[in-house]
């Protein structure tokens, strides 16, 4: 079968197992109806069986609820929740602003990126570790690799305020004995008493819980999607409330031009026809 | 105090106001005093990319690939995702976020454009480097947030052959004698194509023509989201007009429908 044969076989309907709406009727969330199989189910639950298909016990849903608290912050300085801030600050809509932020969010210093690059770390070095590879030897091999590890370090400053606070949830819900929880820590101390001096920052730590949920590293990246998304609408609703344009306008004078010295277009320009005008 | 750095964009300010520009520069020139009356917007939006004014040829192939690229028509993906927005009333930037999410993919979008170019770096014109390359097959990378491309980029995953506008704009922009990319992929196209086992797709020819204007992969990726837009906005605000009753809703078919529900239903066994 050919390219637009194999299309053809999927022109005007969809065979899903993920679920439908059925109007003025029901509707149904992989496999199960919503409003009465799993009408009990909190968001967050819901949420996390979407992407996963599987139901997380409350001590697990516990943590990847702290897990997101502890990194909502309402400050607009941070470049994610800016952009939602400028969004109110311009008069633009909310959904735009925190949407766009969200987006942002998916970032390769912190966020999104960091996020799916620490859990495939995590889960492959225990693997690896399993089957009898020394782990510092797999940092080393990381880090010429792709200079850096996914979860170590962080951007403006090397502490994580974060992790206390994690510790003391993940102990409280008993869930600190997990093989790649583990391995997090291990990991940070090779980071530490190497040349590298890094340390383990958040996402490492929480790539490694829901490692040791059963998350895949794209499970992971998805479930962690609204990770800064509490701290989003307090910018957005700041800017907005107060008089336009008066979050961080710029000066010219904080532009600081390093290009070209000023030049003149050339005296005869591309003005053909086929040039542009 | 804290600033921007910029090498693009410098400004003086009003006397009376230092949060308005008296005059702007954009790479050295003028924008308001000279590229206004004597630039083209392709000459403008090359300047600003590169840094540099176009050559006569490099204009005419910017503006080409523009026109080529300005509507993929409401059958692609990024502008079928803008139709969905205009058709239920969403804000107007929805509907190009909505483009640009869905058009930015590596199937048919500009992470397909940016790792085709990434692949005109490697291997340039060096046919047996293409032929090598083309007969691996992408892999996953599961440390990435891009879900792995199925086909090699560039090429059409589902063509038969080369489609005709794709023949036509790459004759066209090749004919357009600016840098060698599009040229040896024009001479060189069913070579190629019987390499990948796929036909030529428009983002093979977008890629080939950024490398020729010496577009680095991550100016190139940019330059296709920014020119692919206008379609997606004329089409949602088309779409907005007709109405919902007028947009196919489509049929789904589940594969473990439980059925109308009597009493609690089914539960799920917890994890762990």
């Amino acid at each position: 079968m050919n390219g637009p044969q194999l299309l053809e076989q999927h022109v005007g309907k969809l065979t899903t197992r993920m679920g439908a709406f059925f109007p003025g009727e029901r509707a149904v969330f992989r496999g199960y109806d919503l409003h009465t199989s799993l009408k009990d189910m909190n968001w967050l639950e819901l949420f996390l069986f979407g992407i996963t298909g599987r139901r997380f016990t409350p001590q697990q849903i516990s943590v990847v609820q702290g897990l997101w608290c502890y990194s909502s912050y309402p400050d607009p300085r941070l470049w994610n929740n800016r952009v939602a801030a400028l969004a109110g600050t311009a008069r633009s809509t909310g959904s735009l602003g925190i949407t766009a932020a969200l987006a942002v969010s998916e970032a390769q210093i912190y966020g999104g990126i960091a996020e799916q690059r620490a859990a495939e770390f995590l889960i492959r070095a225990r693997i690896c570790v399993n089957a009898g590879t020394d782990l510092t030897e797999l940092v080393r091999a990381e880090i010429k690799q792709k200079r850096g590890i996914g979860g170590y370090g962080r951007p403006i400053v090397s502490a994580d305020e974060r992790i206390a606070p994690v510790m003391a949830l993940v102990r409280e819900q008993g869930l600190d004995g997990g093989e790649h929880f583990k391995l997090a820590f291990e990991v940070e101390r090779i980071l530490l008493e190497g040349r590298w001096r890094l340390r383990m920052n958040i996402v490492a730590l929480s790539a490694a819980l829901c490692a040791d949920m059963g998350m895949s590293p794209r499970e992971y990246y998805i479930a962690c999607m609204m990770a800064f998304f509490a701290g989003m609408p307090p910018c957005y609703l700041d800017a907005v409330e107060k008089p336009e344009g008066q979050l961080f306008p710029l000066p010219c004078r904080m532009l600081s031009y390093e290009g070209a010295p000023r030049r003149r277009w050339r005296a005869a320009p591309v003005h053909s026809p086929a040039g542009g005008r | 105090m804290e600033t921007i750095h910029t090498r693009i964009w410098q400004e003086e300010a009003e006397p009376d106001n230092a949060f308005a520009a008296q005059s702007c520069h954009c790479h050295g020139y003028d924008v308001y005093g000279e590229l206004l009356k004597q630039a083209s917007w392709i000459e403008y939006l090359f300047l600003m990319f590169r840094g540099e004014a176009p050559a006569p040829e490099q204009a005419r192939l910017l503006e080409g690939l523009a026109i080529a690229l300005a509507n993929p028509g409401p059958r692609d993906a990024a502008v079928h995702a803008a139709m969905c927005g205009g058709v239920g009333g969403s804000t107007s930037a929805s509907c190009l976020m909505a483009a640009l999410a869905v058009g930015a993919g590596a199937s048919g979008g500009a992470r397909e454009v940016m790792l085709a170019m990434e692949n005109w770096n490697e291997r340039g014109a060096d046919l047996a480097l293409w032929q090598t390359g083309l007969a691996i097959k992408p892999v996953a990378d599961p440390a990435s947030v891009w879900p792995a491309p199925g086909h090699p980029p560039g090429f059409d995953p589902y063509g038969v052959r080369c489609a005709t506008p794709v023949l036509q704009t790459l004759a066209h922009l090749a004919g357009l004698g600016c840098g060698i990319t599009l040229a040896w992929l024009h001479e060189h196209r069913a070579l190629l194509e019987s390499a990948a086992g796929l036909p030529l797709a428009m983002t093979g020819v977008a890629a080939a023509a950024l490398h020729d204007l010496g577009c680095t992969p991550a100016q190139g990726e940019m330059l296709f989201l920014l020119l692919r837009l206008p379609g997606a906005a004329a089409h949602a605000l088309e779409q907005k007009d007709y109405g919902h009753k007028n947009f196919p809703f489509f049929r789904i078919e589940l594969e473990n429908d439980p059925g109308p529900v009597q009493g609690v239903g089914k539960h799920i066994e917890v994890n762990a």
